[in-house]
């Protein structure tokens, strides 16, 4: 028999009922809860006379409604949005769950909140009903999204109902050249296996430039592993996972750290493991990368131009022609000289406080470009605190950018942070779909540093020609 | 949830590839804390202008197809954004059948939970349906579930696999939860083994 994945390992520690067919019981370790996908979950329990089986493993944060605005405690103006905030917070003050309000300084995006807080933790089951969950494999958890009935059933049960995944493994060798970031790999990827390409697979990144990356460029490279179609992405934990878990509120301590300790070592991946499929890349080959479209796969390094549809076959060519209409671009363009209205930072892809640090070094001393309006929002209150207590918000203010409470903000813009019809924007999140950030918004996904060069230029620029 | 047997409809064809949930349901109608209504706000920024007003080309404005049950469509559909409005929405206008090359996972999985039945094909099969499709709304399509079959309006069969457990859910309009709480033993015994094994969770 061979060796097992370290998806593998964490499912075998997970089946808590396995049917004949193979459709298992998944037991989840910890489940994070928003306002936007929780609320018919919980009236669904309501309904049906339920509980919620297990309190103190659920988690809930409001974040894609709230204001960033630095004015919100006068509250949410948006009716809709306010009556799902309030939703929360009722059903987590009457269910007994942990809970981070609007007003709590530890509140934020919940993919950012999770680890922080030491909820996330290596071997773990995590889910939340959100696609981008994904974000805590970084750790070698077993993350991913859930629709609004499955929340309802994790909540009742604790347990998904799941068939297992097959296994991929994506080693990025070598090392990334200078100018290049985790966004550039994750993105480059994609590009290369195309939206689909992970579907029905649970992706394991390695290699030395994973190895070499922090846990907050792991979070980002595992973030999108949902953009390229895979139920997860994973990367084994390591000493750099441990000494960022180490000391986090809910963390082991004491005799439980050095029992959790042991285990977590034992979560790799055996040499003589099974995959599925192999994608390699050489960290070498990896340019800093925008996309150009509407699907998270239409990437290029930022040296190319706006390609034709006809570079492209099947049913893509029609999806290219349309992508081009709405991004208001023509074949051939170099891409480093589309201008931008906008800049957003932020989201659960680059909202931590090393994605920030980035885009200070960028800003220091610079400013915002004339016309450009450039939005920085942290991942999360204690992110912002700590750019605070680093000097990084004042050399955002400095260059005249604006420096927003946490929050979903722009990359979905279900709050007042929109996009207007045709404005351009280059941004850290990603998803670049029609209308992602605003009706009829152009959305370009770059990394924090390439973002910040596109605010001093004005167009999308080689962070590499301002370092 | 209502129960899927077999059904007998207008298929809409949707060649575009990726079609996202963000295009299925635009986010501004995530807003809602309930399950239905949905279905006037399916593929919104893609049906209607900023008015409000039709768009008259948009595949389901047209008159052969508005009352489409069946929705044949490019690859990946469903993909991006985790959100359950989007069977929400397609159900609450009358989808209750999706079929195209691929799904995207998480999108898969909702559907079930919502009475829709997505088929996975090979893409010659998919082409032929949706050339089916494409001839309006006389050519209705039949969507065997029991006997895991299509029929096209030409008469020609064209079978589909289908998870057994999922189908029988369907078919039987099963509660997941109802069921799985049956294995609360199985349950309980795990968290009493992981309780000894990880404490620290
Ligand atoms: S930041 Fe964006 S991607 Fe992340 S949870 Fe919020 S809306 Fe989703």
């Amino acid at each position: 028999m061979s060796g097992k994945t370290l998806y593998d390992k964490i499912w075998d520690a997970h089946v808590a009922h396995e049917a004949e067919d193979g459709t298992c019981l998944l037991y989840i370790d910890r489940h994070l809860v928003h306002e936007v996908t929780s609320p018919q979950a919980f009236e669904g329990l309501r309904m049906a006379g339920r509980k919620v089986h297990a309190p103190d493993k659920t988690i809930a944060v409001p974040d894609h409604n709230v204001p960033t605005t630095l004015d919100r405690a006068k509250g949410i103006e948006n009716e809709e949005s306010r009556i799902q905030v309030e939703a929360l917070d009722r059903n987590a003050r009457e269910t007994g769950i942990h809970y981070y309000p609007v007003d709590d300084i530890r509140q934020g995006i919940v993919h950012i909140v999770g680890p922080e807080q030491g909820w996330t933790l290596p071997g773990m089951t995590v889910v939340c009903g959100d696609s981008h969950t994904a974000t805590h494999g970084a750790f070698g958890a077993l993350a991913h999204g859930i629709g609004t009935s499955e929340v309802e059933h994790v909540l009742a049960t604790q347990t998904l109902i799941q068939k297992k995944s097959k296994n991929m493994k994506v080693e990025i060798t070598g090392k990334l050249k200078p100018g290049v970031t985790a966004k550039d790999i994750t993105m480059a990827v994609i590009g290369k296996t195309g939206t689909a390409g992970g579907t029905g697979y649970v992706i394991e990144y390695c290699g030395e430039a994973i190895r070499d990356l922090s846990m907050e460029g792991r979070m980002t490279v595992c973030n999108m592993a949902i953009e390229g179609g895979a139920r997860a992405g994973l990367i084994a934990p390591d000493e750099t996972t441990f000494e960022y878990v180490k000391g986090r509120p809910h963390a082991p301590k004491g005799a439980q750290w050095e029992a959790a300790l042991a285990w977590w070592k034992t979560l790799v991946s055996d040499d003589d493991a099974h995959w599925d499929k192999v994608i390699t890349l050489d960290a070498d080959e990896i340019e800093p990368v925008v996309t150009w479209g509407t699907s998270p796969e239409d990437v290029l390094p930022i040296t190319a131009k706006v390609p034709a549809p006809e570079d492209f076959t099947g049913g893509k060519v029609e999806a290219v022609k349309r992508a081009l209409d709405y991004m208001g671009l023509t074949p051939g363009t170099p891409l480093n000289e589309i201008k931008v209205d906008a800049v957003f930072v932020g989201s659960c892809t680059n909202g931590r406080i090393e994605d920030l640090r980035e885009v200070a070094k960028i800003l220091d001393g610079k400013k915002v470009a004339d016309g450009v309006r450039m939005m920085i929002v942290p991942g999360s209150g204690l992110v912002r605190e700590q750019a605070e207590a680093e000097g990084l918000a004042d050399i955002f203010k400095a260059a005249g950018a604006e420096w927003r409470l946490a929050g979903c903000s722009m990359c979905l813009a279900m709050n007042p942070d929109q996009l207007a019809p045709e404005e351009r924007c280059a941004s850290t999140s990603n998803r670049n779909f029609e209308g992602r950030q605003g009706y009829k918004g152009r959305t370009h996904l770059v990394s924090p540093g390439m973002a910040a060069a596109a605010a001093v230029t004005g167009h999308l620029t080689d962070v590499r020609e301002m370092m | 949830m209502e129960k899927f047997e077999k059904l007998t409809g207008v298929a809409a064809p949707m060649p575009l590839v990726n079609i996202d949930t963000d295009m299925i349901i635009p986010k501004v109608f995530l807003k809602t804390i309930k399950r239905s209504g949905l279905g006037v706000n399916l593929f919104d920024e893609m049906r209607y202008d900023r008015e409000g007003n039709e768009i008259p080309d948009f595949v389901l404005n047209k008159p052969q197809y508005r009352d489409a049950e069946i929705i044949v469509a490019g690859d990946n559909f469903g993909c991006g954004s985790s959100r359950e409005h989007a069977p929400w929405a397609l159900r609450d206008f009358g989808i209750k059948a999706v079929i195209s090359t691929s799904f995207a996972d998480i999108f898969y999985n909702n559907c079930f939970k919502n009475g829709i039945l997505p088929i996975v094909l090979p893409r010659d099969e998919v082409d032929l349906l949706m050339a089916d499709a494409e001839k309006g709304q006389n050519a209705r399509m039949t969507v065997d579930l029991e006997n895991q079959e299509i029929t096209t309006s030409d008469g020609e069969t064209i079978a589909f696999e289908i998870d057994p457990f999922r189908k029988h859910c369907l078919m039987n309009g099963l509660d997941d939860i109802g069921l799985t709480l049956e294995k609360k033993a199985s349950i309980d015994a795990f968290e009493a083994r992981a309780a000894e094994a990880r404490p620290w969770v």
